[in-house]
């Protein structure tokens, strides 16, 4: 163990707590004065320090209370897996009794009467939901500034996004405000935020993880996954809560794997026999060299680590932004119907005679933001008669090709395919926010492990000159989580980024 | 697609239930169209005799039984609502039918 409170990973925090070398209300504490100091102050004015606002809401008298709950169980920690592990969760996530928001004027007083399945497994394993963080509305975008609750900063360069969607849960474990925590994966929302922060982040198999009180955007997209600052954390978050939930008809039956030793026996080459593809002909135009430079010497580091490299085709990678914009929006449009003025706290005012689709159309139209007013616009445009099979139907079709394309690669005896998670570092706040498809565009690498379902994972692999983090992404074989983060943990292990911090004050 | 006419973005903002200014009328068409000109690109691929995919589910799904199982309870489901007859359990909506 090494360092402050704040810098434990999730396994040096349990165990120092299992140890009673501190207690869970010791880091709590720790914790909760650090967001003080580096995030929002509880009456909601800045902050003393930076004021990165990667929190929504901060309830600390029921995070102490829940640190002192724990603390006078601790003879469950040996069996409990995050016993008293701080995790900080996106606010499209379900809490009981607490503000779930999803960053969006229409929920601003929305108070669940239930927890997300995902949640409840944390806490059951012994976690503490230290916060809610802000994120895109509606998980609605690729650097949170589409949020209407806040900015959030890039603690690594505060005049940058940190990415989106999920990028209060980035910025929180990048800046040592909670060691873990989760987020949803639509398009990219937890591997780019993870990417641009310097930390790891993990979009498990569809299907793996619970969406049971996740508030939907695109159905056959959506997965929720951790952020953590080691591949390790990550993957004991992901075995907490993954696996068959009866309340999500969606989740699969396949067993969980062991992860709890991603090492194994220690070796010189940890990936001797396996092969990682690499898709040379999509990595040819629109990275920039920064993060090309980055990648090339990564994977260096997977061959001298003993994978072998091979070439993989994806031909239709150039077709992913357009068949995911289609379908991500259709599914959208249809999820959103449910904001309906009736039964989630926001409702128009309303002058006499108002009928019920005035209602509906002016709480709608006066609550959501510009780019979820936009998706439900495209949505229900490529869905609607006359154009659906141009469109919608087209891009699922498309799909299907994006889908044998990776079919392809791994029945070619290919372990996972490496790639960048995004085509830049951070850029700068306001930067593209006029312009939506710019912003649509630097999703190119990941919005196919969402159209496949496949597993894939950033890991921190170095900084630009001027010491902005890049992430390496690398996809792996449906529910083979423990492979491909097998090889996420040997080249996490083989490499010093993980032990990067920010400077904050 | 070079750009929606007012009356397509008010045809989708009615199917979307979406009350818009004029401003986001006007905003919205041109956003609309430059979006559906780049995701036009698709239409030269060729998709024929390949079938759409409208879901990735990698594992059989399960029905559950039909079967009466605890919910939440009307006071729980009607707690978030911004007007409702509580003591009744009913969410209240303006008059739908004259």
């Amino acid at each position: 163990m090494s360092g402050a409170i704040h810098q434990w990973t999730a396994r040096e925090t349990r165990q120092a707590i299992r140890n009673k070398q501190t207690s869970a209300t010791e880091v709590v504490q720790a914790l909760l004065a650090r967001i003080a100091q580096l995030d929002v102050r509880d009456d909601g004015r800045a902050a003393a320090g930076p004021a990165l606002g990667a929190f929504l809401h901060v309830d600390r008298d029921r995070v102490l209370a829940r640190a002192a709950a724990l603390d006078a169980d601790h003879a469950t920690a040996d069996q409990r897996p995050l016993f008293g592990v701080p995790v900080a969760v996106k606010d499209n996530l379900c809490t009981r009794d607490v503000p779930t928001t999803a960053a969006s004027r229409i929920l601003e007083r929305f108070v669940p009467p239930y927890t997300a399945t995902a949640v409840e497994r944390l806490e059951a394993a012994g976690a503490i939901v230290l916060g809610k963080t802000n994120c895109d509305e509606f998980a609605m975008g690729s650097s949170t500034e589409n949020s209407a609750l806040g900015v959030t900063r890039n603690p690594w360069a505060l005049d940058r996004i940190p990415g989106g969607s999920s990028g209060g849960s980035a910025v929180a474990v990048a800046a040592g405000l909670a060691p873990v925590a989760l987020g949803s994966d639509t398009g990219g929302s937890i591997r780019q935020p993870g990417s641009l922060c310097g930390v790891v982040g993990f979009k498990p198999t569809y299907g793996r993880v619970s969406r049971y009180g996740l508030l939907a955007f695109g159905s056959s997209l959506d997965q929720i996954g951790p952020f953590a600052r080691t591949v390790q954390d990550a993957a004991d978050v992901f075995a907490a809560m993954a696996g068959h939930d009866a309340a999500d008809a969606t989740t699969a039956h396949a067993a969980v794997p062991d992860l709890s030793a991603l090492g194994g026996a220690a070796s010189s080459t940890p990936l001797a026999g396996r092969r990682i593809g690499v898709p040379r002909a999509l990595l040819a135009s629109g990275v920039d060299p920064v993060v090309q430079t980055a990648i090339d010497a990564a994977l260096a580091v997977l061959e001298r680590l003993g994978a072998t490299l091979v070439d993989v085709a994806l031909p239709h990678a150039s077709a992913a932004i357009p068949v995911y914009y289609l379908v991500a929006t259709a599914e959208a449009s249809s999820n959103l119907a449910r904001y309906d003025g009736v039964r989630y706290t926001a409702r128009a005012r309303l002058a006499p005679g108002d009928d019920l689709a005035a209602l509906y159309d002016r709480t709608r139209g006066e609550h959501f933001g510009a780019e979820v007013k936009r998706r439900i616009m495209l949505g229900t445009y490529v869905l609607s008669a006359g154009y659906y099979e141009a469109y919608y139907l087209k891009a699922q079709r498309v799909r299907t090709l994006i889908r044998r394309d990776y079919d392809t690669a791994f029945a070619a005896d290919v372990d996972a395919i490496a790639m960048p998670t995004c085509p830049t570092p951070a850029f700068r706040l306001g930067e593209r926010a006029d312009d939506p498809l710019q912003m649509y565009l630097a999703d190119v690498f990941t919005v196919s492990a969402n159209l496949t379902g496949l597993p894939a994972i950033s890991v921190p692999c170095g900084f630009s000159p001027d010491r902005l983090p890049i992430g390496l992404q690398l996809t792996g074989r449906p529910f083979d989580e423990a492979g491909l983060l097998a090889v996420a943990h040997a080249y996490e292990q083989a490499t010093p980024w993980h032990r990067e911090h920010p400077a904050l004050a | 697609m070079s750009a929606l006419s007012d009356r397509d973005v008010l045809r989708i903002a009615e199917l979307s239930r979406l009350a818009l200014s004029a401003d986001e009328q006007a905003r919205l068409g041109r956003e609309l169209a430059a979006i559906l000109t780049y995701v036009e690109q698709i239409g030269a691929i060729d998709t024929s005799g390949i079938e759409p995919t409208s879901h990735v589910q990698l594992d059989q799904p399960t029905l559950r039984s039909d079967e009466p199982r605890p919910s939440l309870s009307r006071e729980a489901a009607l707690r978030n609502a911004p007007d409702a007859a509580r003591g009744s359990g009913l969410f209240r909506v303006p008059k739908v039918i004259g």
